[in-house]
C-alpha cells in the first residue's frame, strides 16, 4: 500500500475524530443523570433509551468496523461462503423479538445490569454466575482488539505508519468512556451510523456504475474464482452447505449473548422498545449484505491486495476522490469506537457486579459500583490495546473465533431459565464446561478453524464447532439435571419468582 | 402468529433450496437476491407478530 500521507483524507478524518471526541465528553450531560452515582447511569445510560437511540446504539454496536473490513475481505477471499453473515444477521431478529423482551423484563424488575446477574437471580448459584461473567469478559477482549485492528487498517490506508495514531485514538476513547459511560457511544452512534449509511449507499450505487453494473461485478468475481479454484465460487460447494447453515444459526444464537449487545438490551426503556427494534434493525442487515458485495467489486476494479483486509480501503482509494475516501475511513474508524466503548462497558459491568461485588466487596454502594466499573473499563481497554500491539493480528482473529464459540455456551443458562425452571444450576455448569472444553479442543486440533467434521455411515458432514458444542452443552445439562434430581430432589430456591 | 417467527429460519437455513445462480435478477444471482429479499420479509413477519400480540400491561 502507498506510504505517502493523503493529506485531504487525513484532514477530513481528523475533523470527524475531533467532532466525536467533543460529543463523547459532552455526552455525560446528555439526558442527564448523575453518571458517577449509580451503575445504572454509567453502565446503562440510565435505562432510558427509546426506540431510536436503541436502534442507533445496537446497530452501531453489533455491525462493527471490523465487520465492514472483514466481511468483504472474506467474500473477496472465498466467495459465497463469506455471505453466511447475511442469513446470520437476519435470523437473529426473530430470536431477539421472542427472547430479549423477556430478559429485559426480568432485568428491569430486579435491577440486574448483566447476564450473570440474571443467571444468579434465577439459579442462586455463585458458580454459574462466575462462569457466565468470566466467559463474557474473556470473549469480549479479543473482540475489542479486532475493532482496533479495523481502525488500524484505515489509518494505514491514509498513509500513517507506526502505532502512535492508534494509541492516541484509544486513549481519547478510554477517557470519554470513563467520564460519560454508555451515553458516549450512544451519542456517537448517531454520527457513526449516518456516516456509514452514506458511505455504503454511495458505494453500492457509484461503484457498480463505474464498473459496468452488478452483472459485470459478479462476472468478474466468477472469473477470478474459476482461476483460483478450491472451495471458492459464487455459490456454495455441496460440502459447504451444512457449514454455511450451522455458522449462520450458531452465530445468530451467540450474537445477543455478548456483553455489548446485552448492554444495549438492558439500557433500553421498555420491552416494547426491543420488539420495535427487532422489526427495524434488519435495515442494517441490508447494509451489511451490500457491504459484503464490496468484496466482489474489488475483482471488477482489478484490485490486487496482499492481505484481504485491505480490500475495502484500497477500493475506496482507487475509485473515489480523496475527500470521500477520507469520509469513508472516518466512518469506519468511528465505527470501531462505538462497539469498543460498549464492549468495555459491558465487560466492566460484569467485572463489577459479578466478580468485585460477589467476591470482594458485597456491601458496595451504588456509587462504589460506578467507580469500580469506570476503572475496570480502563483496564479492559488497556488490555485490548496491549493485545493489539504486542501479539500478531492472527492471535486476535483466532481468539475472536474461539470467543464466539465460548459465548454461545452461556446460552442454556441465560435463555432456558426465562422459559422453564426445570434445569439445575449444577447441570448447566457441567454443560457449560463440556461445551467450552470440547469446542476449544476441537477448534484447536483443527488448526483453529471454526468447523468440525463427523462421518455417519457413507456421509461426511462438516459443521460449525460452536453449534456442536452447544448441542453437547444442552445434552450434558439435561443429563446432569436428571441425575441430580434423583440424588437430591431438594433444590436451592431461586431468588426470583418464576415468571 | 408466533409460528411466523420460524419462517425465516426455514427459508434461510435450508441452503440447497437457494444455492444456485439462476434465476438472476438485476444482475444478482439467485443465491444473493434471495437472501437479500429475506431481510424486508423477516421484518414484515416480525411486524405482523408484533401487531397481533396483546400490548404489555401498563407499568
Amino acid at each position: 500500500m502507498a506510504d505517502r500521507i493523503d493529506w485531504i483524507a487525513l484532514a477530513i478524518f481528523l475533523f470527524f475524530f475531533a467532532l466525536v471526541t467533543v460529543m463523547g465528553f459532552f455526552a455525560a450531560r446528555w439526558k442527564s443523570g448523575p453518571v458517577g452515582a449509580h451503575l445504572d447511569q454509567w453502565g446503562l445510560g440510565g435505562r432510558q433509551f427509546g426506540t431510536w437511540i436503541t436502534w442507533f446504539l445496537l446497530g452501531g454496536d453489533f455491525y462493527t468496523a471490523y465487520t465492514v473490513i472483514a466481511v468483504p475481505a472474506l467474500v473477496y477471499a472465498v466467495g459465497a461462503y463469506g455471505f453466511f453473515a447475511l442469513p446470520y444477521t437476519i435470523i437473529v431478529y426473530p430470536f431477539v423479538f421472542a427472547v430479549m423482551p423477556l430478559l429485559w423484563t426480568t432485568a428491569h424488575a430486579h435491577g440486574y445490569v448483566t447476564a450473570a446477574d440474571v443467571v444468579h437471580g434465577t439459579y442462586n448459584s455463585r458458580g454459574l454466575e462466575f462462569a457466565i461473567a468470566i466467559t463474557g469478559i474473556v470473549a469480549t477482549m479479543p473482540y475489542i482488539a479486532l475493532q482496533l485492528i479495523g481502525m488500524g487498517v484505515v489509518i494505514k490506508a491514509m498513509g500513517l505508519t507506526g502505532e502512535l495514531p492508534i494509541v492516541a485514538a484509544f486513549i481519547i476513547l478510554a477517557l470519554y468512556t470513563y467520564s460519560s459511560g454508555l451515553r458516549a457511544p450512544a451519542l456517537i452512534a448517531f454520527v457513526k451510523d449516518i456516516m456509514i449509511y452514506i458511505v455504503v449507499l454511495v458505494a453500492v450505487v457509484v461503484v457498480p456504475a463505474k464498473l459496468g453494473g452488478y452483472g459485470a461485478v459478479f462476472a468478474a468475481a466468477n472469473e477470478a474464482f474459476t482461476v483460483k479454484g478450491g472451495d471458492t465460487g459464487l455459490i456454495l460447494k455441496p460440502s459447504q452447505m451444512l457449514a454455511y447453515a450451522t455458522l449462520a444459526l450458531g452465530s445468530a444464537l451467540a450474537a445477543f449473548m455478548y456483553p455489548h449487545t446485552l448492554t444495549g438490551i438492558f439500557a433500553s426503556k421498555s420491552a416494547d422498545t426491543i420488539r420495535k427494534n427487532a422489526v427495524l434493525l434488519p435495515a442494517y442487515t441490508l447494509l451489511l449484505g451490500l457491504i459484503a458485495l464490496l468484496g466482489y467489486m474489488a475483482y471488477a476494479a482489478h484490485i490486487k491486495v496482499s492481505s484481504p483486509n485491505d480490500v475495502v480501503p484500497v477500493l475506496f482509494k482507487v475509485l473515489f476522490p480523496s475527500w470521500f475516501a477520507g469520509f469513508a475511513f472516518s466512518a469506519i474508524a468511528i465505527g470501531a469506537l462505538v462497539p469498543a466503548a460498549v464492549m468495555s462497558i459491558g465487560a466492566a459491568n460484569l467485572f463489577t457486579r459479578n466478580v468485585w461485588k460477589s467476591y470482594i466487596d458485597p456491601g458496595i454502594s451504588h456509587a462504589g459500583e460506578a467507580a469500580v466499573a469506570k476503572i475496570a473499563s480502563l483496564i479492559v481497554k488497556l488490555g485490548a490495546l496491549a493485545f493489539t500491539l504486542l501479539l500478531p493480528t492472527q492471535y486476535a482473529l483466532d481468539l475472536q473465533l474461539l470467543g464466539g464459540l465460548w459465548i454461545l455456551q452461556i446460552f442454556p443458562a441465560l435463555v432456558f431459565g426465562l422459559f422453564t425452571r426445570w434445569f439445575r444450576a449444577e447441570g448447566l455448569l457441567l454443560g457449560w464446561a463440556a461445551g467450552i472444553l470440547w469446542g476449544s479442543w476441537t477448534a484447536w486440533s483443527n488448526g483453529l478453524k471454526p468447523l468440525a467434521s463427523i462421518s455417519l455411515g457413507e456421509g461426511h458432514y462438516t459443521f460449525y464447532v460452536g453449534l456442536g458444542a452447544l448441542v453437547l452443552n444442552v445434552a450434558v445439562a439435561a443429563i446432569g439435571t436428571v441425575v441430580l434430581s434423583r440424588v437430591s430432589p431438594d433444590r436451592r430456591h431461586s431468588l426470583t419468582a418464576p415468571s | 402468529m408466533w409460528i411466523l417467527l420460524l419462517v425465516p429460519f426455514v427459508g434461510l437455513l435450508w441452503v440447497p433450496f437457494y444455492n444456485s445462480l439462476e434465476p438472476a435478477l438485476f444482475g444478482f444471482p439467485f443465491f444473493y437476491w434471495y437472501q437479500l429479499a429475506w431481510v424486508p420479509l423477516s421484518s414484515l413477519l416480525i411486524w405482523l407478530v408484533y401487531r397481533s400480540r396483546a400490548p404489555d400491561e401498563a407499568p
